[in-house]
């Protein structure tokens, strides 16, 4: 079926606008510390840090008041003995090898960093209604009405506001997320040489421009280990995309052994004992074509670099090139380059390269919106219609973690099967039926390790995935804590 | 005054649930004065930030494990030096979003977290009876909170 341009773009803004602040969250607030030393921070001398941030940089919030100012409330927080959130740190650990002025830079970044994130995330909001579970999405379309003289609708008061959230962000991205993720990835040039991992990529393309969903603003495909072989992937109902996607169980706690295409899948649990040649997880072990695939921004920044998408290539020479002038800033020798990107910092870098690659998208995608309401068009939703019978269908999207698909059977209007298969499955699913290693797994064979009761460098090399596995408790458990009390009624 | 009143948790996984489902029926049974929002946080991180901007109060809702027999109410009056443990791994949970905010001076003076002791969290989407039958006095107590900082909170008629 077909769903109106109107809510292609509103789902694209979305879309743009999530990914943009998932990406800045993951860099600042979930993996920076792994890199950062917020304790050093303290020792900074603040007068080289703002000379230093000047050379990097004409963002103009760098400058020695407001650095100063975030030093003094982190010496606050650390004086204090409340550390808060940065209470799990792996302080003065020898792997953290920032100077202390590019710690305390990173580290005035990181609460900056919040501001631009919940704005950007208010165009969520104001689309979606809710974040992150929007409530907006209809099959057939988007429930935002769109009409310029009702204040209860999507008006262009809001359209602008929109605007305005978006564009703020973007100076943001460019003149620091940019920036900090290339110095920082400089700084840790060794880490280009660890977390390769599985060098087969898969993305799926995203943002439709036409109601069929069969051309897009940012492409997709796969890249069977090497660049040069990679074969897009053009439409939602893609036969080369359809075919390929396999789970397999064999090394997973669920009932039987098998490699199975979406449709035909069953998920039993049926939890045995922890086996390292038998069954050692809940994840499913997703392959494409019969193999393992990496998903995510690295993927998805490398599939888009080898179908030629333009704004790629420039966000992806920029952020090299950053990379090696800070590299050359310092007296280092080394130099990096395209090959790079496979690894942990790699993954790092492509994401802040597609925050960039989005931005552009929303700007355009907003401005696609606007001239299409202009002429006229207001339609949002077309009313979809359910054929009797045994029905198979699939969708797929690429999220802030990667190629997610989602897979239905349906039976004279009853689901029959349903199985999704996430970002997170496909780099966290253990070894395939050919016991062949996931991505994750591959991609810690040869980290090096300084102290093993403390290995930070595992976590440097799992976040930069950014792994989704924590999202389901949010309960407050009272038996780490005894100085707070706790009145029972 | 600007209140929030925060209900956190997952709808998905029975007790984990209680929080938003306390707000549901706060909303069901009660009308508030426009100083009071009411948020259904769900599993939201970061996101509940912007929330947090220029309030007096701030009464957050969830399921609390305590140790103590299931549907147990506990009231915790200053969560912030309550939670101090670690960042998880993508999600960011109810902890570090107060945690940010503080280190943001973000953090108004008065947050009360009302907890109820969950017995089943496995996956469905109701509550187990003990928390279910628990339920209207939390949602009470929190009407009693509201309206003992000045707040005007009128049962509707049903």
């Amino acid at each position: 079926m077909e769903v109106p341009l109107n809510a292609q773009y509103i789902r694209n803004i979305i879309t743009g606008a999530q990914g943009v602040q998932d990406h800045i969250v993951h860099f600042y607030q979930l993996s920076a510390l792994d890199w950062v030393d917020i304790v050093s921070a303290l020792k900074a001398d603040v007068k080289a840090t703002a000379s230093l941030a000047s050379k990097l940089s004409s963002w103009p919030d760098n400058g020695f008041n407001e650095l100063k100012a975030t030093q003094e409330r982190l010496k606050t927080f650390v004086g204090s003995g409340q550390l808060g959130v940065f209470s799990s740190g792996y302080w003065g650990h020898p792997a953290m090898k920032l100077p202390p002025e590019v710690n305390l830079l990173a580290a005035h970044h990181f609460l900056q960093a919040l501001e631009y994130q919940r704005n950007i995330n208010k165009v969520v909001a104001i689309l979606g209604s809710k974040t992150p579970h929007i409530q907006n999405l209809a099959v057939g379309g988007v429930a935002n009405p769109i009409n310029p003289d009702s204040q209860s609708t999507l008006t262009v008061e809001r359209l602008y506001y929109i605007k305005t959230l978006i564009d703020q962000v973007g100076d943001f991205i460019h003149n620091v997320h940019m920036v900090d993720v290339a110095a920082v990835g400089a700084l840790y040039a060794d880490w280009t040489t660890y977390g390769k991992g599985v060098t087969n990529y898969l993305s799926v393309p995203t943002m439709p421009l036409d109601p069929a969903g069969t051309k897009f603003a940012l492409p997709g495909g796969y890249i069977p280990g090497d660049i040069s072989k990679f074969k897009p992937i053009t439409s939602f109902n893609d036969e080369y995309f359809k075919n390929n996607v396999k789970e397999s169980i064999k090394h997973s706690w669920y009932k039987g052994d098998w490699d199975r295409h979406p449709y035909e899948e069953e998920t039993v649990p049926d939890y045995s004992k922890y086996d390292e040649k038998g069954k050692y997880s809940w994840v499913k072990s997703p392959t494409f074509e019969g193999e393992h695939a990496q998903v995510g921004p690295l993927a998805n920044v490398l599939c888009m670099y080898a179908s030629g998408h333009k704004a790629t290539q420039k966000y992806t020479k920029i952020m090299l090139d950053t990379a090696n002038s800070v590299l050359s800033l310092v007296g280092s020798k080394a130099r990096v380059n395209i090959n790079s990107l496979h690894s942990t910092i790699g993954r790092i870098a492509a994401r802040a390269v597609r925050t960039a690659v989005l931005h552009d998208e929303l700007v355009n995608q907003w401005q696609l919106l606007v001239d299409n309401i202009g002429k006229g068009d207001t339609t949002t939703f077309n009313p979809p219609v359910f054929p009797k019978g045994e029905q198979r269908g699939y969708g797929f999207h690429e999220a802030p973690r990667g190629v997610l698909s989602h897979w239905v059977v349906i039976q004279d209007g009853k689901i029959k099967n349903y199985q999704c298969v996430v970002p997170s499955t496909w780099n966290a699913g253990p070894r395939d039926g050919k016991d062949a290693l996931g991505p994750y797994e591959a991609s810690l064979v040869g980290n090096p390790i300084a102290d093993p009761d403390k290995p930070l460098e595992v976590l440097r090399t799992v976040h930069s995935f950014d792994p989704c596995l924590a999202c389901a408790i949010h309960m407050v458990d009272t038996n780490n804590k005894e100085i707070v009390k706790v009145r029972a009624f | 005054m600007s209140v929030l009143v925060l209900g956190i948790g997952n709808l998905l996984l029975s007790d984990e649930g209680a929080g938003v489902k306390a707000v549901e029926e706060l909303q069901n049974r009660y009308d508030c004065s426009d100083a009071v929002e009411i948020v259904d946080g769900g599993t939201s991180g970061s996101e509940l930030l912007s929330y947090f901007d220029d309030r007096s109060h701030i009464l957050i809702i969830d399921a609390v494990k305590t140790g103590n027999q299931p549907g147990t109410i506990v009231r915790v009056d200053d969560p912030p030096a309550f939670f101090q443990k670690k960042m998880s791994p993508h999600q960011i949970g109810l902890a570090d979003v107060l945690g940010l905010a503080a280190i943001t001076d973000n953090l108004p003076r008065n947050i009360t977290l009302f907890g109820i002791e969950p017995k089943e969290l496995s996956t469905g989407l109701n509550l187990s009876t003990e928390v279910a039958r628990n339920l209207s006095r939390l949602v009470d107590m929190v009407v009693a909170e509201l309206k003992s900082i000045g707040i005007k909170v009128q049962a509707k008629n049903r």
